[in-house]
């Protein structure tokens, strides 16, 4: 049996003393670690439970939102600020996964989700560079019609599976963090890492660091905001494409936008290059379709998933365009 | 008493009929139970969580196993270590080729009437690998999770050639031996040159991938050794092929192997056995303690085979009206040089249209795989997505209506046997369903439209042929109660055929439903019966009409001088109210309870043999279906969404509605995945499923699935016991392709290849 330790933080310090210095891996719902652990994937020492610390989501002084990391996807989905202030947050969560599942998972969790990429499942059969630096992938050459378009590396084309950091990096929300030598905020869209040649590392977090909450700014555009997500059915399925996006307009005139796309790198992906683009712009489908092709300009696609381009490309005009026209999809 | 009263009782064939000689009376009877809508009668059990399914039985000193699978598809072991696993916490024992007793390899399916074997490769006899995913080790332990632990510690080396890929294989095909014992090929004319003179044509390539089995139930099986007995606890669809294939393997007698299988939670051609049955079976032996091996999702996928990749060529060649010139259905799947299964995906075409000409032939390439197998409409499934497609395109062309295309070729005998059809009603269940539907000729392709999304109606026919294996047999069991007891080999993975055979034999005795007791899932009652190929309920009904016959001629022997029966003969009396009637004057009546107790016995027992299916030389008998869907499909992202399905069918009649329905609809959402999701991820460099999960191998959500209609004709089948030709699989046929068909009404994008995922429409 492998054996492991189980621990029920009773506050940040104590977490984050439990964790400190050895293999342990902080718990949140499990939805994802524990189905790891069950594969193989993950084999920690330690598990401390965080699903005790804050799940607050609170008011801050400056008008924005703090979202305690140990709230379930559900309550966050749920809270009347979200709903009123950042409906692309609700909309992203609600997308993903299932009643269930939402029920149990934390937004820390959610965070630090892992790729479902087969081939990094697959312990026994298939080489990954993600489990084991340096073995090789077999994603590359193999089925990878839902990896990555931007930003992956010959080490790992895959994606992060998240719906809700699509949102979040949309937001421009920010990362609370603490660790056993202080505290310290990281913006979302820096949280997570590009693959380059260490696709074992997914985040800037050092070890034994703690996600304590995540802050949500003022509210911005709410009104002219939305997350689509693009899927093979209906429900539980992940991102082949997915956009969140806000559009401020002065008229006619594209005055402000954050966008960000999901299924289609290691991160959550931040289309700044569209948004500069767009910027001044008249609000037409034809300025958001050329926003769209700057964005997607470095776009490297794999063997099975070039089609993602084209559904980035129409998927992100199509959302700008209902936003545009008042219409939420 | 009124002639239509008379009627009620239920008549008793004569002796050595068979379906040929004359409707089974049942058929005429207008009373009764059948066609009503009855719960399933072990639907509290099983809402109850009491119905015990394979892997809740607990045996006195039972461990639990765990496999370890292959990562190579083609080579060799060369080196195994099992040390770490037999030194962990809780093992009894780790069977690897180099412990496992020699055992015989398991009888092919159709290579013997019990046969049921997937495969005929050996299992765990040498140190030879032929897919990925085989089994490699199986470790016992004392609980499951030491036993999952042990396995991962068993270290294996290969040496691996690389697989033979569909690319490298297709260039040398061969010609299966037959498809499911039918002919490969059938010819009538020269339908080429048919076709190349015909003045309209469509001559098309259509791809299908593989599918696995991803039944409620994963596999699992609890068995145990009681001396050279085996006692199985098993997940079955065919009891006494499993009990007798065991045997084989074993070199026992049938009888020696007492399986049971009351309950199974879904087979879909998947619950067949398997090697997971036979190394739990060997480790048993060799451990001497019984075994409970449960396959986790992903050991379904390494061990249970599913369906093929096809590629199929349809060409029609017809004249300016549409009548059919040249029809030419042919193709190739893939199979192992030890699986008994093609995929007959060309059988469609035999029997569904009046042509001039007729080319049907298929081909196989051998790839290193595990054997594809049974998975619903084998054959028909996908081989009516690409005829009904085809037939689609053809009306395109003609741009005439695809429902008149097909009524304008509706044949009056079936085209590749000549024979006559024993019921076929399609045109029927074309018109009635179209109505009911709200057909209308289609828009132009791509032009109709509701905010973002294009909307498209499209339509297909469906069809399985009716099947009725010999052998079957049924013991029923009269007490002086009046309760009837029928035992039959058969098999219910939760379609509700207990229910139905209790409806179907109530009828015929002249029985209330509670009266009547039906008995399956054990391999130890006479005869042989397999859920496959919709052949059940006209099995079971076929072999209780002979029982009856026993029945009542016993009974009669027994009723005394004084009886009203006395001096009657079996051809004159007939089932009703609890008892037995003249059918020429039923107030000479006597209940079953009386005939027994005035003849002092506490029960009667027969057992008969059903007649030889007879009436499947005789006739073309298929169930055929008009499937009607609207689908929508987004004008930017291109993902398509199913509206509504109709679904009108002609299988005879129909016993219980509401079984019936949920088998309609649980074909047609399997239909829904069929067309827009299903599909094993199978990475030809290493022969290696890649979405061994129901996270990544998709079907469908509840979201997926619409509103379905349902309607039949309910006009039974004179050759047919019962009247019912069977409706396990038929749901899942012409779905695919009227989801094609509307997609392209929706959007002008022809997809030929399944599934029809967002990519192939942008």
């Amino acid at each position: 049996m492998i054996e492991l330790t189980y621990a029920r933080a009773t506050d940040i310090d104590d977490a984050v003393r439990r964790a400190t210095g050895g293999e342990g891996r902080y718990l949140g719902g499990g939805t994802n670690l524990v189905d790891l652990m069950r594969e193989t994937v993950e084999t920690p020492a330690a598990l401390v439970d965080v699903t005790g610390l804050s799940q607050e989501i609170t008011p801050t002084a400056d008008g924005g939102l703090m979202i305690g990391a140990a709230a379930r996807n559900t309550a966050v989905a749920e809270n009347q600020a979200v709903r009123s202030g950042y409906p692309m947050l609700a909309r992203a969560i609600v997308a993903g996964a299932s009643a269930q599942i939402r029920n149990m998972a934390t937004v820390g969790g959610n965070l630090l989700q892992r790729t479902r990429c087969t081939y990094f499942y697959d312990t026994d059969g298939s080489r990954c560079n993600k489990r084991s630096p340096g073995e090789g992938c077999d994603a590359i050459g193999g089925f990878n019609r839902n990896h990555a378009i931007l930003g992956a590396s010959a080490a790992c084309v895959a994606t992060h599976p998240s719906d809700m950091c699509v949102a979040l990096a949309a937001l421009d929300a920010v990362v609370h963090l603490r660790s056993a030598s202080g505290a310290r905020t990281v913006d979302l869209c820096d949280l997570h890492r590009l693959p380059e040649d260490r696709p074992d590392i997914e985040t800037v977090l050092e070890p034994g660091e703690l996600i304590t909450a995540i802050e949500l700014p003022p509210p911005n555009a709410a009104e002219r905001s939305t997350y689509r997500k693009v899927r093979d059915r209906s429900s539980f399925a992940f991102a082949l494409v997915s956009v969140a996006a806000a559009l401020e307009l002065d008229g006619d005139t594209v005055t402000g936008a954050r966008l960000a796309l999901g299924g289609v790198a290691h991160k959550p992906w931040r289309a700044r290059r569209a948004e500069e683009v767009l910027r001044g712009q008249p609000a037409t489908e034809s300025a958001f379709l050329e926003a769209a092709d700057v964005e997607l300009a470095a776009a490297e696609p794999l063997a099975d998933n070039a089609f993602k381009v084209e559904l980035a490309r129409r998927t992100l005009a199509g959302v700008l365009q209902q936003l545009t026209e008042g219409v939420r999809t | 008493m009124s002639t239509e009263d008379a009627g009620r009782a239920v008549p008793v064939v004569a002796e050595d009929w068979n379906p040929t000689a004359g409707p089974d009376p049942l058929v005429r009877a207008k009373h009764g139970l059948i066609g009503a809508q009855v719960s399933r009668l072990d639907g509290p059990l099983k809402v109850r969580g009491e119905a015990r399914f394979a892997a809740e039985y607990v045996m006195d000193g039972m461990v639990y196993a765990a496999l370890r699978y292959s990562t190579i598809a083609r080579g060799r072991i060369a080196a195994l270590d099992t040390s770490a696993a037999e030194d962990a916490d809780g093992v009894v024992l780790v069977m690897t080729y180099r412990n496992a007793p020699r055992m015989q390899p398991p009888p092919l399916f159709l290579t013997d009437p019990k046969a049921a074997g997937g495969s005929d490769l050996p299992v765990m006899q040498d140190d030879s690998i032929h897919w990925n995913g085989e089994p490699v080790a199986i470790v016992l332990a004392e609980t499951q999770e030491q036993a999952d632990h042990a396995a991962t510690a068993i270290e294996v080396e290969y040496e691996s050639s690389p697989p033979r890929t569909f690319e490298e294989a297709r260039a040398h095909p061969r010609t299966p031996d037959s498809l499911v014992g039918q002919p490969v090929e059938v010819l009538v004319g020269d339908a080429e040159a048919a076709l190349i003179d015909a003045p309209r044509s469509v001559d098309l390539t259509y791809r299908t991938p593989r599918h696995n089995h991803n039944a409620i139930e994963p596999h699992a099986v609890t068995l145990g050794w009681d001396g050279d007995d085996l006692i199985v606890h098993d997940a079955s669809q065919g009891v006494t092929g499993h009990a007798w294939t065991f045997a084989q393997v074993f070199g026992i007698d049938e009888e020696q192997v007492h399986l049971t299988s009351p309950y199974v939670g879904g087979g879909f051609g998947g619950k067949t056995l398997w090697s997971h049955h036979l190394v739990g079976a060997a480790a048993s032996k060799l451990a001497g303690r019984p075994v409970r091996v449960t396959l986790s999702r992903e050991g379904v996928y390494r061990l249970v085979g599913g369906r093929t990749i096809t590629e199929q060529r349809v060409a029609i060649g017809a004249d300016d009206d549409g009548h059919f010139k040249a029809l030419i259905h042919t193709g190739i799947s893939t199979m192992t040089p030890h699986n008994a299964l093609a995929e007959q995906f060309t059988f469609p075409a035999r029997h569904m249209y009046a042509t001039e000409t007729l080319k049907t032939d298929q081909q196989v390439v051998d790839l290193d795989m595990l054997s594809n197998s049974f998975m619903r409409a084998p054959g028909e499934s996908v081989g009516t997505f690409a005829l009904e497609s085809a037939i689609d395109e053809l009306a395109i062309e003609l741009d005439l209506d695809p429902i008149e295309l097909r009524i304008r070729n509706e044949p009056d005998k079936d085209p590749s046997t000549g024979l006559p059809y024993s019921s076929r009603h399609i045109v029927d269940a074309w018109r009635a369903g179209a109505e009911r539907f709200g057909w209308a000729p289609r828009a132009q392709p791509g032009t109709r439209r509701e905010g973002d999304w294009l909307i498209g109606t499209g339509c297909a026919t469906a069809t399985y042929p009716y099947h009725r294996f010999p052998g079957g047999a049924a013991r029923i069991t009269l007490d002086k109660t009046g309760q009837a007891t029928i035992a039959v080999p058969a098999n219910d993975m939760g379609m509700g055929t207990s229910t139905t055979q209790t409806i179907v034999t109530a009828d015929r005795l002249g029985l209330p439903l509670e009266r009547v007791t039906v008995a399956y899932g054990d391999s130890s009652f006479p005869g042989n019966l397999l859920a496959g190929g919709s052949s059940q309920t006209a099995s079971i009904a076929g072999a209780v009409i002979s029982a009856q016959r026993a029945l009542v001629k016993q009974l009669l022997a027994l009723a005394g001088d004084e009886s009203p029966l006395a001096g009657l003969t079996a051809e004159e009396v007939g089932g009703r109210d609890e008892g037995l009637c003249e059918l020429a004057d039923p107030t000479r009546w006597e209940s079953y309870a009386e005939i027994l107790n005035w003849a002092g016995r506490d029960q009667v027992t027969v057992t008969a043999s059903a007649s030889d299916p007879a009436e499947m030389q005789a006739y073309s008998m298929h169930s055929t279906g008009a499937i009607f869907c609207q689908v929508r499909v987004n004008a930017i992202t291109r993902e398509t969404r199913v509206d509504r399905v109709l679904g009108s069918y002609d299988c005879g009649r129909i016993i219980n509605a509401k079984t019936a329905a949920s088998q309609f609809r649980g074909g047609i959402i399997m239909g829904i995945g069929l067309a827009l999701m299903e599909d094993t991820n199978f990475d030809e460099r290493t022969a290696r499923i890649m979405n061994p999960s129901l996270a990544e191998y998709h079907v469908p959500v509840h979201m997926d699935v619409p509103a379905i209609e349902l309607m039949w004709t309910d006009i039974p089948d004179p050759y047919a016991p019962a009247g019912a030709r069977g409706i396990g699989e038929i749901g899942i046929t012409g779905v695919a392709a009227a989801v094609a068909n509307a997609v392209y009404n929706a959007t002008g994008r022809r997809v030929r290849d399944l599934p029809i995922t967002l990519d192939k429409l942008l």
